[in-house]
């Protein structure tokens, strides 16, 4: 099983955690800007985690063989902060960069004007860096917040294909699955949304345009929930090609897009023989 | 350490010469357009550099340029050519401060570009001090060209020489040797042999040439 985790926040895992995810198939990753536990109060703050996320994090996966790309913005929860607003100036130094795969996590977090503003600010940007966008929808007011947010993307006349509307569970799936958005899914070992109930929705709504991470944030969670979902999918009779689809090739698709997945060397298909013999037989993992 | 380069002077002409060959005929064209760009629009540098590696691609020139580094130093020579020296400082540091490493590294080879190096003056020499405390080889190699030559103190000069000779980087590789030597630079060189040789280990070959004349 190779896994692509199309959001997943590695600067809050151990590097153990890197060791576990590789062992278990993680090849690749995309790691979304987000905010850090603690509120930031000023610009550097920013730019220094940034500066990880393209730099110390990436070194950090390449030690077990994983390619690490990023998604940069400035999350709903900071843009409500006046001190943190001046981060959408340097966004375009760091959009410009070879390891930023898609202007990210944007959207909703308690739906203030403040919000509204950083969000549409933000997908013009994507629109003129020609990144997909990452959005994420709230934990609370879900339904309500899902609503607004395909509005927005609506008005701002970004191509839907180009947009994955993520942290979706039953009541919210159907109304993006509509949109023509890619549909985004966090598996957590709590409530929120978990492999079983994540194999129920593939059966109804289909492996098309549908990301499966694992999150991974300051919450409880799990960074192996992308393989505990391949695993429940093949349980429950999904072809390996299926799971193959949803944990790398939809990833593969959707970040794809931004012209600068560095996968070489990584994405060989175990499955793949070649009279009869598989090109890995033999070869290093790395 | 193949990748440790040194930093050679050259005029913008020479790099322009060696892309002329090498960039395939859209990145040329790519190029050409962000530097007409960056004159037209100074403010958008910031934006155009961190894109330019993977539009030229990171091929070899020679033993002290790649083709990435010599298109970023032709972007800050063309903006030579329109802001006034204080401008270009400041668009040159904040590449250097927003920059990853492959960045960093061609802020730091543009300073070997003529035009670049003259309208600066000593004003860059803050990014030479940032690029000598790092412990990255590759940084401390690309800093110590001919502008760390001709700007650094003689003491900051010889803080880094000694530091190339802690961290492996091959004193081959620094401009200002053997010009720059002096007797303080054989001292501390003679010193750093000493500790070397008390602790059981070796001390690099390229440093003989620079220790103090032992009496006997
Ligand atoms: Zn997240």
């Amino acid at each position: 099983m190779r896994i692509f985790d199309p959001h997943i926040h590695m600067t809050s895992r151990t590097t153990d955690d890197y060791a576990a995810m590789a062992a278990h198939g993680v090849r690749a990753l995309v790691e979304p800007a987000f905010w850090l536990g603690q509120p930031r109060t000023s610009v550097g703050s920013f730019v220094d985690y940034f500066d990880s996320l393209v730099g110390w994090e990436p070194f950090r996966a390449s030690q077990f063989g994983i390619r690490h790309h990023c998604t940069i913005a400035l999350n709903p929860k900071e843009a409500n902060d006046p001190r943190c607003r001046e981060v959408l100036d340097i966004l375009p130094r760091y959009l410009a960069k070879d390891g930023v795969v898609a202007v990210g996590e944007v959207g909703y977090d308690s739906m203030t004007p403040e919000e509204d503003d950083v969000f549409a600010a933000q997908l013009e940007l994507a629109e003129r860096f020609e990144l997909p966008v990452l959005v994420h929808t709230p934990h609370r007011d879900k339904a309500k917040g899902t609503t607004r947010t395909l509005e927005v993307v609506r008005e701002s006349g970004l191509d839907p294909s180009m947009v994955v509307v993520d942290h979706l569970n039953e009541l919210t799936v159907g109304e993006v699955a509509d949109s023509g958005c890619w549909r985004g899914f966090s598996i957590y070992p709590d409530t929120k949304m978990d492999p079983d109930r994540m194999v129920a929705i593939l059966t109804e709504y289909g492996t098309e345009r549908v990301l499966v991470n694992s999150a991974a944030d300051w919450g409880k969670s799990d960074p192996l929930r992308t393989y505990a979902t391949g695993q429940a999918m093949l349980a429950a009779g999904f072809s390996a090609d299926d799971v193959d689809q949803v944990l790398w090739r939809n990833p593969v698709a959707f970040y794809g897009q931004s012209g600068r997945l560095e996968l070489e060397g990584a994405d060989a298909d175990e499955g793949a023989t070649f009279e009869g013999n598989s090109i890995l037989r033999g070869a290093r993992a790395s | 350490m193949t990748d440790l380069r040194r930093s050679r002077a050259v005029p913008s002409s020479w790099l322009d010469e060696q892309l002329d060959g090498r960039l395939a005929p859209e990145a040329a064209a790519w190029l050409a357009g962000r530097r007409d760009e960056v004159v037209r629009r100074p403010e958008l540098l910031g934006e155009v550099f961190p894109a330019v590696a993977r539009q030229v691609g990171r091929d070899v020139v020679d033993d002290a340029w790649t083709v990435d580094e010599a298109a970023r130093a032709l972007l800050l020579a063309a903006l030579a050519t329109v802001v006034p020296a204080e401008h270009l400082s400041t668009a040159l540091a904040e590449v250097y401060r927003y920059g990853d490493a492959a960045e960093k590294r061609a802020a730091l080879r543009a300073l070997a570009v003529d035009e670049v190096a003259e309208l600066l003056g000593d004003r860059a020499v803050p990014i030479l001090a940032d690029a000598i405390r790092t412990n990255d080889q590759r940084l401390l190699a690309a800093a110590l060209g001919p502008y760390a030559t001709a700007h650094l103190d003689a003491d900051a000069f010889r803080q880094a020489v000694l530091k190339c000779v802690f961290s492996g980087v091959p004193l081959a590789l620094v401009d200002g040797l053997p010009d720059r030597a002096d007797a303080d630079l054989a001292q501390m060189m003679t010193d750093f042999a000493a500790e070397r040789t008390a602790a059981g280990r070796e001390i690099p070959v390229d440093i003989h040439d620079y220790l103090a004349k032992q009496e006997d």
